[in-house]
């Protein structure tokens, strides 16, 4: 088994803030204030009414677990993929890490941490 | 307009081969439009609509070239394994509009022997690439919800997989030909979670082709009258984060709105193919179709329903993705091509539905958990 390497994102204009806020260890999604709708991840017109009027706002890296499921094996062990939702509204996609991964639950509280690449770091989630 | 009736499907062909080693992807994309081709009892230059997906090597002129076809009408959509069944309309729509009269379908691969290129990364890669979403994850994050909101329980998704291998053991092609039993999947080993190993559909070298054509053309030819009477499509996807529901497909679009285009509903189906690239895509799918409640999908499948001969609704009487075939990872022509085979009489006598008059071929692509195609077919047989 290797250890695991995450990938560094690849960032370009649209998406340089979000990695920039990643580096500071802030969680940024966007909200749109035409349709007051927050979103992620983060886009410049906002999918939900396509108003150009979207701000970045720093997530409190606050969030239940949405769904997940248990991957048994890989080449880097097992890992837990999941849709976490944040306490300001928006679900992502994320991996929960550093804890029994046997013991998750739907709707168990987690919170933010950050995983090292050769770039930007990750945003990730652990038991609260 | 509509499609209703515009188009017939008159030749269809499934590659025999599980495992081609000793094949090109191209030379199988090849062998199965040929074998379509003759099943219509039509001839190459008769072809003059092309319709290939991501799996055809090089794409549109490399594989027109290769083929050696002259065609004026050609369509590249590629959304995974829901594609033939999306091109189907698309064939119709070009016949209806008189671009093209006699459409060629191929999918051909060999996910088992060589490995399968990823696609070109999407807007969201950076935000999701990382987390290592793969087929069963992302089906097994759609099943683990499904479970914890509707009570849906392993021992019913398993009755999808039992009543497949049921089907199977009567087609001579399938890669798993042996009946299973509720306990033998879920006593299989869990790959993840909930998903165990016997929910998961089979690998397999091979592919299909169709041969799409007018009325008129297919009225002079020597086949079983089979045409296309309702088709949709719709994708979805995590919805920018907002209300994330991964309980439900895009079928809940794309099939309603095949069932009214076609005029008839779920009741009236008598044989349906439903991808199944795991057992809960056939329970999700079950239910957006509207064959049952949505919840209600494990009930539903509980107790062999799904069995010809035996329950309400026959589904994938050639065993199916589960069982038989799952060719390039991509199940929707097989779903087609099942489809055909009952409302020609031609499946295997042990699991041909008795005047079988009316079906739906439907299907998904991409990865249910995150985005996704869906795609729905109704067909009927004419007298």
């Amino acid at each position: 088994m290797s250890e695991k390497v995450y990938p560094a994102p690849v960032i370009n204009p649209e998406t340089a803030p979000f990695w920039d806020a990643a580096k500071a260890g802030k969680l940024m999604i966007k909200r749109c204030t035409a349709c007051g709708e927050a979103h992620y991840f983060p886009r410049s017109i906002c999918p939900f009414c396509f108003s150009d009027q979207t701000v970045w706002e720093e997530s409190s890296g606050e969030a239940t677990i949405y769904t997940f499921s248990l991957m048994r094996k890989s080449p880097t062990g097992p890992y837990a993929i999941a849709y976490v939702t944040l306490r300001e509204g928006p679900s992502l996609q994320t991996n929960i890490v550093d804890c029994d991964l046997g013991q998750l639950k739907i709707g168990q509280e987690v919170k933010l941490v950050w995983k090292q690449t050769s770039g930007a770091p990750l945003p990730f989630f652990t038991p609260a | 307009m509509t499609i209703k009736g515009k188009a017939y499907i008159a030749g269809i062909y499934e590659h025999p081969t599980r495992h081609a080693p000793d094949k090109s992807i191209a030379q199988l994309h090849a062998e199965v439009a040929k074998g379509a081709i003759e099943d219509a009892g039509l001839s190459k230059d008769d072809i003059d609509g092309y319709f290939l997906s991501g799996d055809a090597p090089g794409g549109t002129w490399p594989m027109v070239d290769y083929l050696g076809l002259k065609v004026r009408h050609i369509d590249s959509t590629d959304t995974g394994g829901s594609s033939y069944i999306i091109q189907l309309g698309h064939a119709a729509e070009a016949i209806a509009a008189g671009k093209c009269s006699v459409a060629l379908i191929t999918l051909a691969g060999k996910p088992r022997t060589s490995h399968t290129p990823p696609r070109a990364p999407g807007a969201e890669a950076d935000f999701e690439t990382a987390y290592g979403a793969t087929t069963h994850n992302a089906y097994g994050m759609c099943a683990m919800r499904h479970m914890h909101d509707y009570g849906t329980t392993s021992e019913q998704l398993a009755w999808i997989k039992v009543a497949a291998s049921h089907h199977a053991q009567y087609n001579p092609h399938a890669m798993l030909k042996e009946v299973v039993t509720v306990e033998d999947v879920v006593n299989s080993p869990m790959i993840s979670d909930p998903l165990h190993r016997l929910d998961c559909c089979v690998v397999t070298d091979g592919g299909g082709a169709l041969i799409v054509t007018s009325p008129e053309i297919a009225k002079s030819l020597k086949k079983p009258l089979v045409r296309l009477i309702g088709h949709s499509e719709a994708m979805k996807g995590p919805n920018s984060g907002r209300n994330l529901d991964l309980t439900y497909s895009a079928g809940v679009w794309s099939g309603p709105r095949a069932f009214e285009e076609a005029g008839v509903t779920p009741r009236d189906i008598k044989y349906a193919s439903i991808y199944d690239s795991f057992t809960i895509t056939v329970l999700m799918q079950l239910e957006d179709l509207g064959f049952c409640k949505k919840g209600e999908g494990g009930r539903f499948v509980a107790d062999g329903n799904l069995i010809s001969g035996v329950g309400k609704l026959p589904f994938n009487t050639d065993g199916g993705g589960l069982c038989s075939n799952h060719p390039v990872n991509r199940g929707g022509m097989t779903k087609i091509i099942e489809a055909v085979r009952q409302l020609r009489g031609e499946a295997h006598p042990k699991v041909q539905v008795r005047n079988c008059d009316l079906a739906i071929a439907h299907g998904t692509g991409g990865l249910l958990g995150v985005r996704h195609a869906a795609s729905t077919a109704i067909l009927e047989r004419v007298q």
